[in-house]
């Protein structure tokens, strides 16, 4: 579904992602770990499509199309959806109008027609189960005033609403309390088929005990310098990322 | 030198208008002023960033009064808005055309304004202030005077509609006195067609009574033509218990210079002041408001926005007036601009002067880019760019187009606003 060969990206001149190598098949959920700094966010972003980014070499492929080449709003049509680690607050723009308009263009670039608003609601109702997300927040302005966790539930509400094929969740973990981060978890796991994938940037294990992960990969410097099994992620939590820095160092001597 | 000029234009306009016979003491007055003062010029605080003398001496060639053009029916029912239903009041080049004008009814008085009707006439808005005022004083010709008295609901909208034309002259004076009497409640609505793209100076002075507990709504379109020179003093006095709020939505013109002053001169008053400013080309937009806070008790609110793409120039200035025995005060002021182009320009000062010690006020000033990040945000759920600016920038604006109480009006500026932002930004 995606490969990633030896993409680099740097910001402002500085290089974060230096030959990142890796590759997804449906089905699959890949956790991506690593230390402060390590380049994560930058590759969930670098995906999405952020301009800030540049690539200087490399190339992803997703579906078979050259996704580098593709606009942020065209990915998405293709389906990626990124969960921001940060959900911008939008005032003036309600989620159902938005939603809405997202959902039907979408929809359009996969030869889908587009939604009324009867069908719409119907949709969004039940999608919103998912989440455990109040009906009242739907008519709020996107994102203003929620509280971090309603921020986070109505990442994934909207991952429900667009059902994209590959879903980049930055640190959608961060700041959740435990009941929060169970409710998230349980939509991210819901809406997982055979025929979609999930990259999970997590700081933290936990996440990783309700999102189980098939692969772990543990990003320094920006590069993949260890994959394993969720195991790792276990033994990454009891020792830290030390043992992995001085491998790399080691070997790099 | 400059003043020699100020004072040539001035000559001008008197000289071309003539001696008009009705309202002798307020026209000598108005005369007086402008003989001592001038048009303003850029080094007077007031005007520093909108030269309009200059501006009128570069674009007006004959500054007599501009005739009326003639109107039709067919010509006005173009201009109506889907779904209005009230009282029309139409202007032929600054003049009330009681012929074209169209009322329903509703229980309230009009007359053509061309002899004294009440002594506040003229006293609401004061000539000292603006020498605008004064000069409109000197050449309007006939206006329209309309009395709401006490305890009338009048439910559906008056409407007055400009129809602006320069026509065997460029001036364009327009006067509309408007009296609403206690516990009464009323909604105007205002809107300037332009009729064709010659240049003009229109000059309009509206005054208004606002008298106890009475409520009052004034929602205003200004959509004129690119090389329309514009000056609005708008005043209104508002007594105890009464409210009035001003919505006011610039699209276009030349050079526009919109002076409000809302005096709230009792307790219990409460002043709203909605502005939205969405200007492209070179179209240069002055917002200066005033909002003088008299009495214990009352409240004000505000907020202006601009989205500026081009060339275009927008300015704030917002006043705020707290008399040492208005205490308990609450004014708030909010101005926020969005720049779309490196070339558009926004001057905004808050001017707050507050003599009481009891009050809460609070004011700010935003100015800065549409927000990357929010962009982003929707392009990552499939919105296209343009789609996803569109829809920020309507957002922005939203705020301000839903203070229009009337639904038809808000509708059709809102339309206007869809047009503009799915268009040329």
């Amino acid at each position: 579904m995606l490969t990633i060969k030896n993409l680099h990206a740097s910001i402002e001149g500085n290089e974060i992602l230096r030959g990142i190598n890796l590759e997804i098949k449906p089905g699959e959920i890949h956790a991506i770990m690593g230390p402060n700094g390590s380049g994560k966010s930058t590759l969930a972003s670098v995906l999405a499509g952020r301009e800030e980014y540049e690539v200087t070499d490399g190339e992803v492929i997703f579906q078979g199309k050259d996704l580098l080449e593709m606009a942020p709003e065209e990915r998405a049509r293709e389906g990626v959806f990124l969960a921001f680690q940060y959900p911008v607050e939008i005032p003036g723009v309600s989620t159902t109008n938005f939603l809405r308009t997202a959902v039907n263009q979408v929809r359009e670039h996969r030869g889908l027609e587009a939604l009324d608003a009867v069908k719409f609601l119907s949709v969004m109702k039940e999608k919103m189960k998912l989440v455990e997300i109040d009906q009242k927040l739907m008519s709020r302005s996107l994102n203003e005033g929620f509280s971090g966790g309603e921020k986070k539930r109505n990442e994934i509400f909207q991952m429900a609403m667009l059902e994209p094929k590959l879903s980049i969740l930055d640190e959608t973990d961060s700041g959740l309390d435990i009941d929060a981060l169970k409710i998230v978890s349980n939509g991210v796991n819901k809406l997982k088929t055979s025929e979609t994938a999930t990259i999970v940037v997590t700081h933290y294990q936990r996440l990783l005990d309700y999102i189980v992960p098939d692969f772990v990969h543990v990003l320094y410097k920006g590069q993949i310098v260890k994959s394993g099994s969720k195991e790792l992620a276990l033994e990454l939590e009891e020792k830290g990322y030390d043992w992995i820095k001085e491998e790399v160092e080691s070997a790099s001597v | 030198m400059t003043t020699l000029i100020n004072n040539k234009i001035a000559d001008q306009i008197l000289a071309k208008h003539g001696t008009l016979e009705n309202f002798r003491e307020l026209r000598d007055k108005g005369v007086d002023i402008i003989q001592t003062e001038g048009l303003p010029v850029l080094k007077e605080e007031e005007y520093k960033f909108t030269a309009i003398t200059k501006k009128l001496e570069q674009s007006i060639k004959n500054f007599g009064p501009a005739r009326p053009v003639g109107l039709n029916k067919e010509l006005l029912n173009k201009h109506l808005f889907e779904g209005f239903d009230g009282d029309l009041i139409v202007f032929d080049n600054g003049n009330f055309s009681q012929e074209l004008s169209k009322l329903s009814g509703q229980d309230y008085s009009l007359v053509s304004l061309d002899q004294a009707q009440s002594e506040n006439f003229g006293k609401i808005a004061k000539m000292e202030k603006d020498p605008f005022t004064a000069l409109n004083s000197a050449t309007f010709g006939n206006g329209v005077s309309i009395h709401v008295g006490k305890n009338k609901q009048i439910s559906k909208p008056i409407f007055i509609l400009f129809f602006n034309k320069a026509n065997d002259g460029e001036v364009i004076s327009t006067r509309v006195f408007i009296q609403v009497e206690d516990n009464s409640e009323v909604t105007f609505l205002e809107n300037t067609v332009s009729l064709d793209d010659a240049p003009y100076f229109a000059n309009a002075v509206t005054e208004i009574k606002v008298a106890q507990n009475a409520h009052v709504h004034y929602s205003r379109l200004q959509d004129e033509s690119r090389k329309a020179i514009v000056v609005n003093n708008f005043e209104t006095d508002i007594h105890r218990d009464a409210t009035f709020t001003s919505s006011l939505v610039s699209l276009s013109g030349d050079m526009v210079r919109n002076n409000l002053s809302l005096n709230l001169l009792d307790s219990g008053c409460e002043g709203n002041m909605y502005g939205l400013y969405l200007l492209n080309g070179k179209t240069h937009v002055d917002n200066h408001t005033n909002v003088d806070h008299t009495k214990p008790h009352s409240e004000s609110n505000e907020l202006y926005k601009g989205i500026l793409a081009d060339h275009s120039r927008g300015v704030f200035n917002g006043k705020i007036f707290v008399r040492q025995d208005a205490q308990k005060t609450n004014a708030f002021q909010q101005n926020n601009n969005i720049l779309l182009s490196e070339d558009a320009t926004v001057n905004t000062k808050p001017q707050l002067e507050i003599w009481a010690d009891d009050v809460k006020c609070s004011h700010g000033c935003t100015t800065g880019q549409l927000d990357e990040e929010a962009l982003f945000y929707l392009q990552a759920r499939g919105l296209g760019k343009e789609q996803a600016r569109a829809l920020l920038l309507y957002a922005f604006a939203g705020e301000v187009l839903e203070k229009i109480s009337n639904e038809q009006f808000r509708n059709f500026v809102t339309e206007k606003v869809e047009e503009r932002l799915g268009g040329s930004y």
